[in-house]
């Protein structure tokens, strides 16, 4: 089976081609170049390098979320019109599931975190039991302190990884009282292989979607509709 | 000679469209999918809903202009997709999509300048346009008056100072209660009021006759409002719609004349959402008529934002030989007659 994994989720872009269990390729660059002028570039690169036909993938695993919505969209934008000229399946892959999936077996509890500014993290709790990927906690967004006393009642050493880590290291250091560390740089940040490889195991398990239902997965509504939201309750308050 | 089709996607502001173009000039799909409705929630578009609903929407969008064309992505020529000027996270869906599409099939991708697009509706109903001629692009965001020198070449002679033209329809039809879009709103109404009832300023910029503004009336209206309430008065709200477009359109309609007689053009087209305005269409209409110019419009239909306009431009950019690389980019604020 052959699965192309994508995620331009956050600054990083990267782009991946898993056959079973060989990684084929994977180009994965950690620049501020946006993705629109980065993903398809990249993924030529690797094509061309090795001599992929781009109709012998089974399927497109993208990371469809959380991250940033305009890094969201230009990679389900990519994997919609790369599924639907190819005809094949989308595998819409949890994006701080991928981030966790790149520390396969370790010991204790996986936490990426993501910044999501307004003070909140995009984040979950996983683990790993038999080998294989179980999520503790479904990915969310949410406050720091509220995944750190998560983190800290669990009473398990805990690693993180993620570009929240830079953000939140003091705080980290500051509120933890169970063993944690970090994750070194070659695993830190999203890459495009354990999207595909993790994509594969969704493939499997027949979690595939068509080209055309694929859509992100924001976990959060636009900064309109909450605002309206925020109104319309207090208009409902006000009333009542 | 075989025919060159074009899928053309466009995504720069509200509304997500695709269309299959034979030959530069033949429609043989357009699809539109308009979000307006969920933006008038809102009174205005809200970008990061926009972009929200041209993800959810393109493929559909897409496979329904082929389906309609009965044509499959293999009897395609090139892509052509909308690239700038625009709401950028709107626009980078429509250019993710189209370059993933044009690399999967491999086919050539030409990018598109959405005003371009809006000019090049003329040539659809009107096999007999060509270049040169001389063009009003008037809409929500846009207010030019330039000459189309050749497909794809402009020569501007004239832009809004301020406010577009579409910009202040919608501004005024918020402050008379007539809600977003304005410019429909407005000329409704306006067929219900006595144009001559209120008397607004027609600015005039001293040193380029062509150009535009519309703040200095947008700013009148609202000061005629402000003082009837002050004073108790009611507003009739027709009169002062049909005084507010008349005066907007006269401006409109003597730049363009004027213009006209400097450059010796006898064709006159107008094209972009303000484009479809009655009264708008009527005046220039009756204008070009007797000075014994020649002139075009198009339908509705492709005045408001779709693909068919960019199929018929993008057939133009890749007959010269435009093609656009993997990298292309949204470009939020592309100027006219730029690559």
């Amino acid at each position: 089976m052959k699965i192309l994994g994508l995620d331009s989720s956050g600054i990083v872009a990267s782009v991946a081609i898993v056959e079973d269990d060989v990684l084929i390729a994977e180009y994965t660059v950690n620049y501020k170049k946006t993705h629109s002028q980065t993903l398809l570039p990249m993924l030529d690169e690797i094509a061309k390098m090795t001599e992929l036909d781009l109709n012998s993938i089974d399927a497109i695993a993208v990371a469809a979320g959380p991250g940033s919505f305009t890094g969201l969209r230009i990679g389900s934008a990519t994997a919609k019109g790369l599924g639907l000229a190819l005809k094949k399946p989308l595998i819409a892959i949890p994006t701080v599931e991928g981030l966790a999936y790149n520390l396969y077996d370790i010991p204790g509890l996986i936490c990426p975190i993501m910044d999501a500014r307004r003070k909140q993290v995009y984040t979950g709790i996983y683990r790993f039991t038999d080998h294989q990927l179980k999520v503790v906690e479904d990915q969310m967004a949410v406050s720091m302190e509220t995944v750190i006393e998560k983190l800290n009642q669990y009473g398990e050493a805990v690693t993180f990884l993620g570009d929240g880590v830079p953000v939140f290291h003091e705080f980290i250091a500051e509120k933890m009282t169970v063993p944690y560390s970090f994750a070194p740089a070659h695993v830190n940040k999203q890459r495009a292989a354990a999207v595909a490889a993790l994509g594969e195991i969704y493939y499997r398990q027949g979690k595939t979607e068509t080209a055309m239902e694929h859509v992100p997965d924001y976990l959060r509504v636009s900064q309109a509709e909450r605002e309206r939201a925020e109104r319309e309750a207090a208009k409902a308050d006000a009333n009542s | 000679m075989k025919d060159t089709l074009i899928l053309a996607i466009e995504s720069s502001c509200d509304e997500t469209a695709a269309s299959v173009v034979k030959n530069g000039r033949t429609i043989l799909s357009n699809v539109i999918s308009s979000q307006i409705e969920l933006h008038k929630l809102y009174g205005g578009v809200v970008p990061e809903i926009a972009s929200r609903k041209h993800i959810e929407k393109v493929n559909q969008v897409i496979e329904e202009a082929l389906k309609d064309a009965d044509v499959t992505l293999d009897d395609l020529d090139a892509i052509g997709v909308t690239y700038g000027p625009g709401l950028v996270g709107a626009l980078l869906v429509g250019v993710a999509e189209a370059k993933a599409i044009a690399y999967a099939k491999k086919l050539p991708l030409v990018g598109v300048h959405h005003i371009e697009g809006h000019v090049s509706a003329n040539y659809i109903e009107h096999p007999d346009l060509e270049p040169p001629f001389l063009c009003l692009i008037v809409s929500g965001g846009h207010t030019h008056l330039v000459i189309v020198k050749d497909y794809g070449e402009f020569e501007i002679l004239g832009r809004t100072r301020d406010d577009a033209a579409g910009e202040a329809f919608d501004k005024v039809a918020r402050a008379i209660g007539l809600g977003y879009p304005g410019g429909p709103k407005i000329d409704k109404l306006s067929k219900e009021g006595n144009s001559e009832a209120i008397v607004f300023p027609r600015a005039k910029i001293g040193d380029c006759p062509y150009d535009f503004s519309f703040s200095g009336v947008k700013s009148a209206v609202l000061n005629y409002i402000n003082q009837a309430q002050m004073k108790g008065e009611e507003v009739n709200r027709a009169d002062l719609a049909a005084s507010f477009q008349k005066a907007v359109v006269d401006v409109l309609v003597e730049h363009t004349m004027l213009a006209a007689k400097d450059y010796s053009m006898d064709k006159i087209a107008i094209a972009g959402g303000v484009a479809s305005n009655g009264t708008l269409r009527a005046a220039m209409e009756k204008a070009c008529a007797q000075n014994g110019y020649k002139f075009y419009r198009p339908s509705p239909i492709f005045c408001t934002d779709n693909a068919a306009m960019i199929g018929v431009a993008a057939y133009y950019e890749y007959m010269k030989g435009t093609r656009h690389g993997w990298d292309l980019n949204a470009v939020p604020n592309l100027k006219l007659g730029e690559r």
